[in-house]
């Protein structure tokens, strides 16, 4: 149990005097709450697995400090840090049963054959593994192997946080809804410490109190599901969260106006002031902007196709050269080639030089 | 499906056939023939049934003794070479680097002895242990070793499994290492997390990893060293007396020594026999340890 701090945290592995453009995380500096459950998430090659591997010390840092509950633990192995990490693929050690999967832990620690037999009884029924304490470990399925690679984690009293790496990609899909309300359900029971590196959005918004987005080594937002949603710090976390993502497009911004293709869009706050050289653009999400029929003062665009989530119907646009997406609203019969489009000034975001500018 | 008869099929099979006939079944029951026979040259044969297996089998006779003395030696040797070679080519596996250029370098070291046919190495040990000329021998004889492979039983056994050891180690840690390089870094970077010891990273990951491989690998140590015939020939030449006469080379001294067919024939039919029969036990003992049972469903 323990706050995690990482302060200006950062790793290459070309050495610490490789260009810092090419750093795999470049310095973050950010606190992880006792009891929080934690999302990273990213695409593929972003430095999350790179993140998880620096707290748990499979990987040392070339720059920088992690704090467990204020102590620098950076040099210590990751034996000495009270750290269970659960990989992508199940770990299982072939020869043994899984009652001795999860006891192994602890009899590496010296722990004593009473108290060893009582955490693995506790934690095999926490994890509905209790019937199977006796089997072989290898002659179960991928599923249960992760819950005794987790299993492995949660044995340990002591251990003050879980790391997932993407722990979910080799379970089948109607299994992995079971497993994860598992791990939210072990979160509430358990109070402790979780943090879940995945590139699924949807796995990351389900589990998480606070979703880390990170982009190209660098942590560009980190929030609740509703933050990243309603205010996106990055143009990146925009377009990666949500489906479809955010609409970006290139425009003039002045005061409380933007203009795009010499139309011109209400904006909530004033934007004066913006740097002069930065790319400005502004971002709405799809939700909030809607489809109209073609009328003088809306910004016109080109029906290219319409998607049917069943739910909700999503327009495929063309504004000028910009690809748009904008709701359908219900029962609203989509014209063949031209549409208005109707925006929510609230919901209409600035971004310059893709990181959001708050407006006055 | 309807099968199509077609005779003409025949004649597409007829020459896999005569050349298996003529490589294997003619050359093997040309062996059968003769060990229920006896001869005294010129070609004269006269029916023996099963007399020779009779002698073979009982060690109150000539021929009983000889293999059965030869066959405790090929046992014995096997043992001794199969308890060095495994739990020291599973060393050299572990302490070869993982990555890198000395890899490729570790890996030629490794695979020279290997590329060395039979005969040479036997040369080459036979000159390496003579005390006047050779290396070894000259330089312990030097260090107050009384060491002397044609004379003495004892340094002539040391000399041929030193020598095994030398030739065959290589094998055992290539297939090793194979095994190892096979295992994902996530197995190690969990027991770190786990808290194991080097120890417990070789029982509990490393071992089970390689038993796959190390099953080979003492399968075809054994079929070798239970066969091993050129090494010792060459260097001790079966001597001191009979110390180091193994079934191969008692074999070759009936046939084409004594020119005892018959017995020859009995011996190399036996010989056959013990080898098939425990390639058999290995296959069966590998394909039980392979085979997973199917997982049960529904275990979540």
């Amino acid at each position: 149990m323990a706050r995690i701090d990482l302060v200006d945290l950062a790793h290459s592995y070309g050495g610490n005097d490789a260009p810092p453009e090419s750093f795999a995380l470049k310095p973050v500096t950010m606190t992880w709450r006792q009891g929080g459950a934690y999302a990273l998430l990213g695409p593929s090659g972003c430095g999350k697995t790179t993140l998880l591997n620096l707290i748990s010390g499979i990987v040392t840092p070339s720059r920088g400090k992690i704090l467990f509950d204020g102590k620098d633990i950076t040099p210590l192995s990751t034996q000495k840090r009270n750290i269970a990490q659960v990989f992508q693929f199940p770990v299982i050690y072939d020869t043994m049963t899984v009652g001795q999967n999860l006891a192994f832990p602890l009899k590496n620690r010296n722990v004593p054959k009473a108290e060893i037999d009582k955490r693995v009884a506790e934690i095999a029924g926490l994890l509905d593994l209790a019937p199977y304490v006796d089997r072989k470990a290898t002659r179960l399925t991928a599923d249960a192997k992760q819950k005794i690679s987790l299993g492995r984690g949660l044995v340990r009293a002591d251990v003050a946080a879980i790391l997932f790496d993407e722990p979910l990609t080799v379970i089948d899909p109607e299994l992995k809804w079971q497993l994860r309300s598992k791990l939210k359900a072990l979160h509430r029971a358990l109070d402790l410490t979780m943090i879940y590196v995945t590139h699924d959005q949807t796995e990351a918004l389900t589990f998480a109190d606070t979703v880390v987005v990170m982009h190209d080594g660098r942590v560009v937002q980190s929030g609740t599901p509703a933050e990243l949603f309603d205010r996106p710090a990055h143009t990146f976390v925009g377009y990666f969260i949500g489906s479809p993502g955010m609409n970006i497009v290139p425009a003039e911004v002045r005061g409380r106006e933007a203009r795009i293709d010499g139309h011109t869009i209400a904006l909530n706050r004033n934007y004066d002031g913006l740097p002069p050289a930065a790319k400005i653009e502004i971002g709405v999400r799809p939700e909030f902007v809607d489809v109209a029929p073609p009328g003088s003062g809306l910004l016109s665009a080109q029906i290219e196709r319409i998607d049917d989530l069943g739910r909700v119907r999503f327009a495929r646009v063309r504004v000028g050269d910009v690809k748009f997406a904008a709701r359908v609203p219900a029962g609203f019969s989509v014209p063949d080639n031209t549409a208005g489009l109707v925006f929510d000034p609230s919901h209409v975001h600035v971004y310059a030089d893709s990181l959001l500018v708050e407006g006055k | 499906m309807d099968k199509t008869i077609n005779q003409k099929a025949w004649f597409l099979v007829l020459p896999v056939f005569l050349v298996v006939a003529f490589s294997a079944i003619l050359p093997l029951m040309t062996v059968v023939n003769y060990s229920m026979q006896d001869t005294f040259g010129n070609n004269q044969f006269f029916w023996n049934g099963v007399g020779w297996f009779k002698e073979l089998l009982d060690p109150s006779t000539d021929l009983g003794e000889r293999f059965l003395a030869s066959l405790w030696r090929n046992l014995f040797f096997s043992a001794v070479i199969l308890a060095i070679e495994v739990p020291l080519g599973i060393v050299v596996a572990l302490s070869m680097p993982r990555d890198g250029w000395t890899v490729a370098a570790c890996l030629v070291i490794l695979a020279l002895p290997l590329l060395i046919p039979w005969n040479v190495v036997g040369t080459i040990w036979q000159i390496f242990g003579r005390p006047d000329i050779g290396l070894l021998g000259y330089v312990l004889n030097n260090l107050g070793i009384n060491y002397n492979y044609v004379s003495n039983d004892f340094d002539a056994w040391a000399t041929i499994i030193v020598m095994d050891v030398w030739h065959w180690t290589s094998l055992v840690a290539l297939l090793c290492y194979a095994g190892l390089k096979s295992i994902p870094d996530a197995y190690y970077q969990a027991a770190q997390i786990d808290g194991a010891s080097r120890w417990a990273v070789f029982t509990a990951i490393q071992l089970p990893k390689m038993n796959r491989v190390l099953l080979i690998a003492v399968l075809l140590r054994f079929m070798d060293s239970f066969m091993i015939y050129t090494e010792p020939f060459v260097v001790t030449g079966g001597g001191p007396g009979n110390s180091t006469t193994f079934i191969s080379i008692e074999l070759v001294k009936i046939a084409l020594g004594q020119f005892d067919l018959g017995k020859a024939a009995a011996l190399s039919l036996v010989y056959n026999l013990i080898i098939i029969i425990v390639c058999w036990v290995f296959y069966t003992v590998m394909t039980n340890a392979g085979a997973e049972r199917p997982a049960k469903q529904g275990v979540a």
